[in-house]
């Protein structure tokens, strides 16, 4: 056996409906290993928000969820324009997004703030056109 | 931990399709050497399988209406939804004074406990913002998915009894009052609209010991009632003690219109419920006060021991209530210790794969493996409901990969 589980999602853009399915797969598995419901609630939230900013501000993109003894790793990786202000975009309140998306429900300017609240430990690298890379820990 | 459950299988009739097993909403329900087997800890009786199954096998237990020989004074505890049941009722009392003409000696309407439960919910969530949003505990099937799967919201649920509880107790008191005999006398029969109910009567959902008696359907207490429901000068007691709050528990959206709050949302049917609960769960819902979850399509108006379409039971249901005064039933700010809880609803993680997460880690690991290995049809065959729940059994050690039909050709073709 190896010391990690690892799943893998692609993460398609544009496609609000589908837009979530990543992070309740990996809620179902989580419940399913006995995670404490502390650290399942804290991926589910952070990871949906994650997973929701990649299909509105990416294009979507993959997200690649690693388990491990001790901690659960969720990469979220997409080739979509990148943040150009990462201090900026984390603070609560702040969106760019377009009136017709608000219009959805989303870009309340939350989820960036979320997803640092909730995870553990939180890593954005980012290129302008070439696209942003999340990392978030959750600690078992 | 063994469950109580009305909803079960007679398997002389059972012919082993996998109608009841794609059906059922905690996969709780495997085919094995030809029959339907149910999981005792997965099922949480919404009676799906019951709604599904072409060949009746899966059938749901109540008490007999025998049950009423057992008691000197007999008191009826009529669902809301039993009204619906009946073409052209502008008048529940016409439903009451036949409950009493084929046998019973009084009548409490559940409904007149709802009205209580809803004045003191309205009085609860508002002394308990920190709680919002809330969860109705009315159906026992939600409560009883939430305690199996929703850890995180159990917090959120809204430690009352559901109403017939309170019903019971109130109607005891008053029997017994009103007749001087000892409790053991007195029968409390709850006439129910879904086994739901009858399991959480027979073993308590939030409550040490249930005040219900017995629990009967609402499907063969009906019969029994045709012949009586007719205006009769000799019955012309007034026995509806419930107004519109009350009755309305009946249909989808009638618990939180009870509450008198537009910040509700009200689900019904287990998938819609299901679907609710998973987005509360990951807090895509902004500011709400109250869920109300109904498993049954249409609220329990639409529960399998009922006789009458759902919807059109909940059409009759709504012209009823235009008759009724608002509420009649009022406790004026108190609590009646009665509707609340008396034993915590607590996490019981059925559906974890091992005993300890570093056994549940090495089975996940192998689910993996067994789902890429696996043909991915989720046709059925090998009694499970998908091609992941057979992995899962398997590390469970309650199936083996040769239940799969097609890993078992590719066996043989190899032997070749
Ligand atoms: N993966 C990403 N690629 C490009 N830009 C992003 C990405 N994630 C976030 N951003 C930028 O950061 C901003 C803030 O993100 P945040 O998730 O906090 O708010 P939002 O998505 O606009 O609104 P909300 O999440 O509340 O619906 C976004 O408006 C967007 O400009
Ligand atoms: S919705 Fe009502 S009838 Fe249906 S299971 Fe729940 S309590 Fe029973
Ligand atoms: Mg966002």
């Amino acid at each position: 056996m190896y010391d990690a589980i690892k799943l893998t999602y692609n993460v398609s853009g544009d496609d609000f409906t589908r837009a979530g399915e990543a992070s309740s797969d990996v809620k179902g598995k989580l419940k399913k290993m006995n995670v404490p419901p502390d650290a399942v609630r804290k991926v589910a939230i952070s990871m949906y928000e994650g997973e929701i900013n990649m299909v509105i501000h990416a294009d979507g993109g993959q997200i690649t969820v690693e388990i491990t003894k001790d901690c659960i790793t969720m990469i979220l990786a997409d080739k979509g324009p990148g943040i150009k202000d990462i201090d900026q975009a984390m603070q609560a309140g702040f969106s760019t997004a377009p009136d017709n998306i608000r219009t959805l429900g989303f870009g309340a300017g939350m989820g960036l703030p979320n997803m640092k609240k909730y995870s553990d430990e939180m890593k954005i690298e980012t290129e302008i056109g070439v696209g942003t890379t999340v990392t978030m820990k959750v600690f078992i | 931990m063994d469950f109580y459950h009305s909803v079960h299988l007679d398997s002389s009739l059972c012919k082993g399709c996998i109608n009841c097993i794609k059906r059922c909403p905690t996969q709780a329900i495997r085919v094995h050497n030809g029959k339907a087997v149910i999981k005792n800890a997965f099922c949480i009786d919404c009676g799906e399988c019951i709604r599904i199954c072409p060949h009746h096998a899966k059938q749901a237990s109540y008490d007999s209406l025998d049950v009423m020989n057992d008691y000197e004074y007999k008191v009826a505890l009529p669902a809301p939804s039993l009204y619906a049941q009946f073409n052209n009722i502008d008048d529940a009392n016409i439903v009451l004074r036949a409950l009493v003409a084929m046998g019973f000696d009084d009548v409490y309407e559940v409904s007149g406990a709802a009205e209580l439960v809803s004045e003191m919910s309205r009085k609860y969530v508002e002394e308990h913002p920190e709680g919002k949003p809330f969860i109705s505990t009315a159906c026992p099937t939600v409560v009883r998915l939430v305690r199996a799967r929703f850890p995180n919201l159990i917090d959120h649920l809204l430690p009352f009894n559901a109403p017939v509880e309170l019903a019971a107790t109130l109607a005891r008191k008053r029997a017994m009052k009103k007749t001087g005999l000892p409790s053991e006398k007195i029968g409390v029969i709850f006439i129910s609209p879904c086994p739901a109910k009858v399991s959480a009567c027979k073993q308590g959902l939030g409550i040490k010991q249930s005040d219900v008696d017995a629990v009967v359907a609402i499907k063969e207490v009906y019969p029994k009632l045709l012949p009586h429901m007719t205006y009769n000068d000799d019955f012309e007691t007034d026995y509806v003690r419930s107004g519109r709050i009350g009755v309305g528990w009946g249909n989808s959206g009638g618990e939180a219109g009870g509450l008198l709050t537009d910040s509700y949302l009200a689900a019904d049917g287990i998938e819609n419920v299901i679907r609710v609960l998973e987005d509360l769960e990951d807090q895509k819902f902004g500011e709400l006060d109250f869920i109300e979850l109904n498993a049954c399509s249409g609220g329990c108006v639409g529960g399998v021991l009922n006789v009458e379409n759902p919807y059109v039971a909940q059409a009759k249901l709504k012209k009823l209530c235009k008759y009724l005064p608002v509420a009649r039933n009022h406790i004026n700010g108190e609590y009646l210790e009665r509707a609340f809880w008396d034993e915590p609803i607590e996490y019981t993680p059925v559906f974890k794969l091992g005993k300890t997460f570093a056994e549940s880690f090495d089975k996940m690991q192998t689910v993996e493996i067994l789902c890429a290995e696996l043909p991915g049809l989720d046709c059925g065959s090998c009694g499970a409901p998908t091609c992941k729940a057979l992995a899962e059994d398997i590390v469970r050690g309650e199936a083996s990969v040769n239940d799969c039909i097609f890993v078992l050709r590719e066996f043989f073709n190899n032997q070749q």
